[in-house]
Formats: C-alpha cells, structure tokens, sequence
C-alpha cells in the first residue's frame, strides 16, 4: 500500500515516539486488565466446587446454537436483531482491533487482511455504529420498561449502557476516520486507496475528507489511532465492573451451562445423602456457600431484564425479581472481594444483606427466568441452595412448618391419615365399575399409577385420580396404586429446601415402588412426574399420563367421541414441570387434536413461555406478599386468547386455575378443565 | 440467664383426626402422631432467643414415658442446650398438681433464673405452671407475649388480656412465667438438625431421683368421661363436599346478616 500520511508508529505524540507510546499504552492496558481479571476471579478458586466438563459435544453443541448463533436473543425480536448484529459484528472487528494494536508498534503494518476482509470489517463497523446508535436512543429516549430499576434495588442503569454503547460508537469512528484519512490522502496524491464498499462509514468519511488539507488528514490520522488505543483500553478494563462482563464471561457461561433440565444440584458436589448429615452446615448462607459457577452467573448477567420480564412472581408484584438476584449478588461479590484492600466480613449472611428472605420463598421454580436467558444463568439451582442455608437455620415461614411437619410424620402436607391415601378409590359409584388394584405384596401389576398427595387428599383433584384410573382401565392397562404405601413424592420438599426429609421421601417411595416389581410408572401429577423422572433414581420408566393417553390413541387402544358443544374455543396452559422442566408440550396438544371437534386456540405466552399458575405443592401453603394472584394473570391470558375453556395437565394448575377464575369473577365466560377429566369425558365406551 | 423450659409431647390436632374411644375414657390413641405442645414450642424460642441476646443456656424437660424423649431431641435441635427427661411408672396416672409437684423436685436440683412453660397443652388444662411457681413461691406471670431482660433481677413481660390489649408488668427473678402462642415466631427444625443431636444424652430422672415418693404425685383429679357433645337445638351440622358446605355456610351467614 502506497502510504501518503506518517504512520503511528512512526510519529511522535508531544515528543514521545509513537513506538514507545503504543507500547505503553497496550502494556498499561494489558496489565491493569490482568489484575483486574485476577481480582475477580480469584474468588471463584474458593467456592464450591461444581463439575461443568462433562459430556463435551453437548456443550459444544450449546455453545454454537445458544452462544454463537445467539438462538434465544430472537424471542425478543427488536433487541435480539440488534443484539445479534452488534455481536456479529464485534466478532468481525475483533481481528481487525487487534490488528490495530500493532500498527502502532510495527513500522509498516497496516493491519490489513486482503480486500474481502477489508470490506467485511467496514461493513461490520458500520453495522456496530448504526445498531450502537439505535441501541442508544432506544435505551437513552424510549426507555423500554424492561430496563427499569425499582427504587427498591438502587439508582437507573441507563448510564452504565449508554457510556458503553458511546464507548462501542468511539471505537468504530475512530478506526473508520484513521482508515479514510489515509484513503483521502492517498487519493490527494493520485494513488489507488484500498478497496471501499460505498455507503460503508469508512467510504463515507473518506468522501467526508475529500477537501481537507494534508496536514490535518495527518492529525485526524494519528489522533484517531491515539484515541482508538485509548478507548480500546479502557472499554476492556471497564469490562468487568458491570453488565459488559457478560462480553468475556457469557461464551464461557454458556459452556459450562446446565446438561440436563428438571434436576435440582445437589447440596454439595461430590457428597453423598449419607453424608450430609454429618455436615456442619448446608446449602448457602454466605457468599461462598455458592458454587463458583454460580459466581461466574452473576458475572455474566448482561442485566436484560428478560428473566424478570417472564418471572411470574415478579409480576404479580412479589418481592422477586431474578435479574436482581444476579445484579444484586454480583455487586455484593465486587464489595466483598474489592480490587484493593481486605475482603470483607468472613461470616456475614447473604439474608440480610444482598437476599431477602421473601424473596427467596417468593420463587415457584417454574423455570421461566432460565428458559428465557440468552447467557444460560441457573437460578432454580442458587434459590433452593439459599432455601436450604434457611432451612437448615431454622428461618421457615410459619405457613410451610405446618406442612413440612404433617410431611415428616404423614407423608402428605395436610396431615391426613396414611390409612386414608387411597380412599379416593372407594366411591360408590366409581369402585363398583373400576376396582383399583392396590400393590401390596400379593396384588401385582404391570404399571403404577403414581397418584401423589394432592390428588389422593384433596376432594377436588380426586376426580382426577378417578379419571386417571379410568383411562388406563379402559385402554386396558394393567396398573394398581401403592394405596396406604404411598407417600409424597417430595418434590416441592426438595425444591423448598429441606433435602434431608425429601432424602426420606424418596428412599421410602423407592423401597416400595422396586419392591412392586412394577415395569413402568404412570402420574398424571407433573411435579411428581418430574421427581419420579428427575429426582428419584433406579426406577423404572416413568411417563405423564398425557404421553401414555397419546400412545393409546396412536395405538387405537383408545378413541374419542365428538365435543358436544363444539362452538367452545379450548387453550391449553402448559404446566411448567410437564413442559418448561420435562419438554413435554405437544403430546397433549396431540391429544387434544384427536378430539374430533374440538376448537383450539393458544395463548400467548404457551409452550415454553407459558405462565405459571402460582405453583404447586408447598406454595400452596406459602402465604406470599403479592398485589394479585398469578393464576389470576393467567386466566385474564386464556380470556385474551379467545379461549372458553382452559385445559391444564397438573392438579395444582386445576386448583390455581379454578380459584383464579372465580376470584376473577369470570365463572361465566371461562372454565377450567383437566386433560384426564376431558379424555375421560370424550372416550368413546362401549 | 440460665433457663428452664418445661415441654409436653401431645397429639397434634393439625395431623390427627381425634376421637373419643368406644367407653369414652380417653380419646383413641391407634395411629394417632405427637409432636411437642404448640405453646412449649414458643416457650423454647423465647427461651433460646433471650440467651442469644444475653447468654446463658436454655435446659428443656419433660414428664413423660420414652417416647417424650423425641420432643426433648426436638427441642435441642432447635438450640436448647440440655435435655431432661422425668419418667417413672409412678407419674403414670399424675394429675396437674402431681406434674407441678414434679417438676418442682427437678427445679429445685437445678439453679434456674427462669421457668418458661407453655400457657397450656393441647390435652392439659392450663394450670401447672401456676401451682409450679406457688409450689417454688416465686413469682407467676400467665399468657406472657412479650419478655424483655432489665437486668439480672428484673424483666419486663406483656401479658394478653381481654380483648387482644397487653397489659405491661415488671417481675422480679426467679419466676415462673406461662407463655403464649405468637410470642414469637419459632424456627424450623428440620430432619438433619434432629440427627444431629440423635445420640446426645439426655438424663432420665425417675421418682427415687427427685426424692419424690408415689402418694406425692397420686392423682386427686380423677377423669370421668369423655363425650362429644349432643347436638342441641340451633345447631345444624352443614353436609356436603367442602364447595357445597361453603355455599350453604355463605347463604347462611348472608341470610342472618352476618354477611354484607
């Protein structure tokens, strides 16, 4: 290349040697990062440990389609798009800014890469200046609610994005005025300048600078270097002091992310059941009770506000907002591993100080708030490690101990008799027709009907059992229940904290379910499909009813009559431990369509973004503070939706469904309806 | 402060269904659970709170067979330091005074700042914390709400009376104090903190060891019957599934004004 103008390296700046200064400035750079990075990694050596290499090809996959191909920015569709260019674009300009840094150092090096890397660098810096631009009217003028900050956790953070995204606009200007100003300058003396795609912002000031005299294109030319470096370095070292350190932590973060969905971690990594009660203390109570992948999550949060945007409690007003448990946690961590001085009080309590206790319980575990982060943060996992620090503690709201206790002493949360569990079987008109086989030893069976507390107890959701049987009667199943040795499945047990009594539930529930020598499990209860599947080990295969129906109706063991009222419009809400948890979402919808007649409609927030209805087992007990019920919302959606009718899949869902809809006031415009009590409605019998 | 707690383990009404037997002498104890007495279990929190301020330690006791030891452990895992369990075939058949009588003994082998009991127990009748302290001759406050230490000699305790008001009062120490539920808000104890202190030893005192003989603690209330009540006129027993029942219960309560 024919160059016109000194180069950077080849000036001085107010006497200093171009070579010595960008060298300086890239040393200075480099090095306050390093320290900086080393301050805020260094407290992830002393944290729990957590084992995130396994299954290797897994998390490259999710590397590529979550971190690379940024697959969830999209479900926010304006700021994805924007979010997906300024990434893409970063990606392109990385080389180039690198490059940069040794045009200033090396006499003779342009940092260039050919022509096809050349245009495509110009193209991407314009791309990044004009998504900066928007994103900075957008953030700065139009403010998006999502973003706001409740005075509750502190001051607005459109500052600290609009600081960077005018950081991000420098660089490229600055990189796009040293490229034409030597492309003008080339042009003033009659030479070929490197090939410029027209409308790029390098061509454009280049077109911008056709007039102006040499001697200042020579001082556009070094200062724009100059200011680059400059920029460039302090935007790197002001990197992880805030929400763009997801710029170096979220690929990693997305790497090392979640294998499996619908667990919970286990109290420690590494420490067996039988181990753990020789613990001192359990789950988190200070910051350094969380796994240091936990820590790498709160640094990685990109404060989006897309979790809290889902987050059933934070929207009907609950002292909850995921985002903020990442933001706050985050901040807690930089003041008590400070980048100077002593790190702060060796046993302070995270209750109290970045976490409240409300706020802890508030959590339904619906799974919403990580379905929908673009950098893969857990926080089912953080809010049941917190729960068990609580609980191990003894802080347990007044409402949960009731049922915590009647669990321990009854298996079940209301405390009724043990000997009643399978009562729901012996209705007169029910027990005539369909004799339910208990397994008990002499009785045995193929398949269990894993029936769980709610729908053994509750006089409502024993319809539901009733129907479950039916259904597997009629499609000829050969199943019993466990009757009298049945206990709770202890999902909530273990969600809500108290591991040791959700140990005892499970290992009694195993103990009687091998002992059954039953070859399959059935629930039409999602949370205790998701313990049986996800939490319990060593049993057989378990299946949600609304699978098992799907297989019978593909097999022609079981068909369906035409609705009778066939103008009625039907939604189906996904419960979250059936679809979030479990990735059911469309064998019941298959179901559904094999009911001739039957009209559907969805809501908008369905499948994997659907709406919890306020949570199932012990938050049925939890007496949150909160503006309105969620089930509340949720029917309000169903009624936008067209739809008449709600079919649900869980038996909480019924229950919080059911109350939402008359506390409402919408019994005459809206019902709701189980899957099995609809098949059990529909099928056609002889 | 050093602190005495006197516990019982009862039936819990939330996790039974609780019946009188067939000869109506006692309620049918089959498959019936226990858990500690409801107002002892806020007696222990105000206790272990009071040490956590202050210092000192909190002892729990019971009178019961065996199987009171399992709401002793409770007790302890929730933070009282010591458990004490008075057991004896001849405090079997013991009325209030004969428990009273027996908890003096273990009292006056100790040297206690403070007596904390439960207002009253499920299946009591409200009345051994007071002859306790008319048997020790100290001082007795009942329904206390709110305890705060003056100083070593003194508290100041709220007690509930008519109509949901507190009355405040000073006492000095020793006393004997009965305490209410809401006093405080007791924390959880859970399986792990049970198994943690599953292998402390808890001393078993019988009568020989309180220098208490079998006449002293005899019963002189002796329990006649047990009944249900017979439905009298005014009374209606509403029938039905729980929805049925609330609809009758609304339009009741609706028809005699009861309801807006």
């Amino acid at each position: 290349m024919n160059s016109t103008l000194i180069s950077p390296a080849n000036s001085s700046y107010l006497g200093i040697p171009g070579t010595v200064l960008f060298v300086l400035i890239p040393a200075v750079g480099a090095l306050v990062f390093t320290y900086i990075m080393a301050k805020r990694f260094a407290p992830l050596l002393q944290m729990q440990h957590d084992p995130r290499l396994n299954q290797l090809p897994n998390r490259f996959s999710r590397l590529l389609k979550f971190g690379i191909f940024q697959w969830r920015q999209p479900r926010y569709m304006f700021a994805g798009v924007l979010h997906i260019l300024l990434f893409s674009g970063f990606m392109v300009l990385a080389l180039r800014s690198t490059a940069l840094i040794f045009v200033g150092v090396v006499d003779g090096f342009h940092g260039d890469f050919g022509v096809v890397y050349g245009i495509l660098k110009d193209i991407a810096a314009t791309l990044v200046f004009i998504v900066a631009f928007i994103a900075m009217v957008r953030r700065g003028i139009f403010k998006p609610k999502r973003y706001e900050v409740p005075s509750k956790y502190g001051k607005d953070h459109t500052g600290e994005a609009v600081l960077v995204l005018l950081l991000i606009i420098g660089l490229v200007t600055c990189d796009m005025m040293f490229e034409a100003s030597q492309a003008a300058a080339q042009i003033q003396n009659g030479f070929e300048p490197q090939q410029m795609l027209p409308t790029t912002g390098p061509w454009v000031f280049t077109l911008l600078f056709a007039g102006v005299t040499p001697s200042v294109l020579q001082t556009i030319h070094l200062s724009s270097y100059l200011l680059h470096e400059l920029i460039f370095f302090s935007f790197l070292c002001l990197l992880p002091f805030g929400k763009h350190f997801h710029v170096i932590t979220s690929l990693p973060n997305v790497f090392l992310g979640k294998n499996r969905k619908g667990i919970i971690k286990p109290v420690l990594w590494g420490v067996t059941d039988e181990e753990l009660d020789a613990l001192d203390s359990i789950g988190v109570k200070k910051f350094e009770d969380f796994t240091w992948k936990h820590i790498l999550d709160f640094y990685s949060c990109v404060d989006c506000g897309r979790c809290a945007d889902n987050c059933p409690a934070n929207a009907v007003g609950r002292p909850l907002s995921p985002r903020f448990i990442s933001i706050k946690c985050r901040d807690y961590g930089f003041k008590r591993y400070p980048l100077f001085g002593e790190k702060g009080p060796e046993d302070e309590l995270l209750i109290g100080t970045a976490l409240e206790e409300d706020e802890i319980w508030s959590c339904t575990t619906c799974g919403a708030c990580e379905e929908e982060c673009p950098v893969m943060i857990e926080y089912i996992d953080k809010i049941v490690d917190v729960r068990r620090g609580m609980v191990d503690e003894g802080m347990v709201p007044q409402s949960l101990q009731k049922p915590l206790s009647a669990l321990e002493k009854r298996g079940n949360p209301w405390g009724k008799m043990e000997k009643k569990r399978a009562d729901w079987t012996k209705e007169e008109e029910f027990s005539a027709d369909y004799p339910i086989k208990i397994i008990d030893g002499e009785e045995t069976a193929e398949t269990l009907y894993f029936v769980d507390s709610i729908t053994s107890y509750d006089d409502r959701m024993q319809d539901l059992g009733r129907a479950t049987a039916r259904i597997l009667t009629d499609a000829a199943i050969d199943f019993g229940i466990l009757g009298v040795q049945e206990r709770d499945s202890g999902h909530e047990v273990g969600r809500f904290g108290e591991e040791s009594l959700a140990q005892m539930l499970r290992e009694h529930n195993t103990e009687v379910i091998k002992e059954s020598g039953v070859k399959r499990i059935v629930t039409a209860d999602p949370h205790a499909f998701n313990a049986l599947k996800n939490d319990y080990k060593d049993l057989p295969p378990v299946e949600h009813i609304s699978q098992t129906i799907l297989k019978c109706v593909k097999d022609g063991k079981l068909s369906f009559k035409p609705v009778e009222d066939s103008t009625k419009v039907y939604t189906y809400h996904d419960p979250c431990y059936l679809g979030r948890h479990n990735e059911t979402y469309d064998d019941p919808r298959q179901v559904l369509d094999a009911i001739p007649g039957l009209q559907t409609a969805e809501m908008e927030r369905c499948r994997d973004r659907s709406f919890c209805c306020g949570g199932g087992g012990l938050m049925l007990f939890f007496e949150p503070e909160e503006e309105q019920r969620m089930g509340v919302l949720r029917v309000e959606m169903a009624q936008q939706a067209g739809a008449n009718v709600i079919v649900t899949a869980c038996p909480f869902c019924l229950l919080n469904i059911e109350d939402a809809i008359k506390v409402a006031g919408l019994e005459d415009q809206l019902e709701v309806i189980d899957l099995v009590e609809l098949v059990d409605r529909q099928i056609l019998r002889d | 402060m050093e602190i005495l707690v006197c516990v019982a383990r009862v039936p819990d009404s939330a996790e039974n269904e609780i019946e009188v037997n067939r000869d109506g002498t006692d309620i049918d104890r089959d498959s019936l659970v226990y858990s500690v007495n409801e107002w002892d279990n806020y007696a222990v929190e105000e206790a272990i709170q009071i040490v956590e301020r202050d210092g000192g330690s909190v002892t729990v006791v019971s009178v019961g067979d065996d199987e009171s030891e399992e709401i002793l452990r409770r007790e302890m895992a929730m933070g009282a330091d010591r458990g004490i369990l008075l057991s004896d075939d001849a405090f079997e058949a013991t009325d209030g005074r004969g428990i009273a009588t027996i908890l003096k003994a273990e009292v006056e082998k100790g040297k206690y700042d403070l007596i904390l009991t439960g207002a009253q127990a499920d299946a009591g009748a409200g009345e051994v914390g007071g002859m306790l302290a008319a048997m020790l001759d100290i001082p007795y406050a009942s329904l206390v709400n709110s305890i705060e230490v003056v100083n070593g000699q003194t508290l100041k305790v709220g007690r509930e009376i008519e109509g949901g008001n507190s009355e405040m009062n000073k006492i000095t120490l020793p006393c004997v104090l009965s305490i209410q539920t809401g006093i405080n808000e007791p924390r959880y104890v859970g399986i792990r903190g049970i198994r943690k202190v599953a292998s402390v030893d808890i001393p078993v005192h019988g009568a020989a060891d309180l220098g208490i003989t079998g006449d002293a603690v005899a019963p002189h209330v002796h329990r006649q019957d047990y009944f249900v009540p017979e439905l009298g006129d005014g009374a209606e027993m509403l029938e039905g599934s729980d929805e049925e029942i609330i609809e009758k219960l609304i339009e009741l309560l609706k028809a005699k004004g009861g309801l807006k």
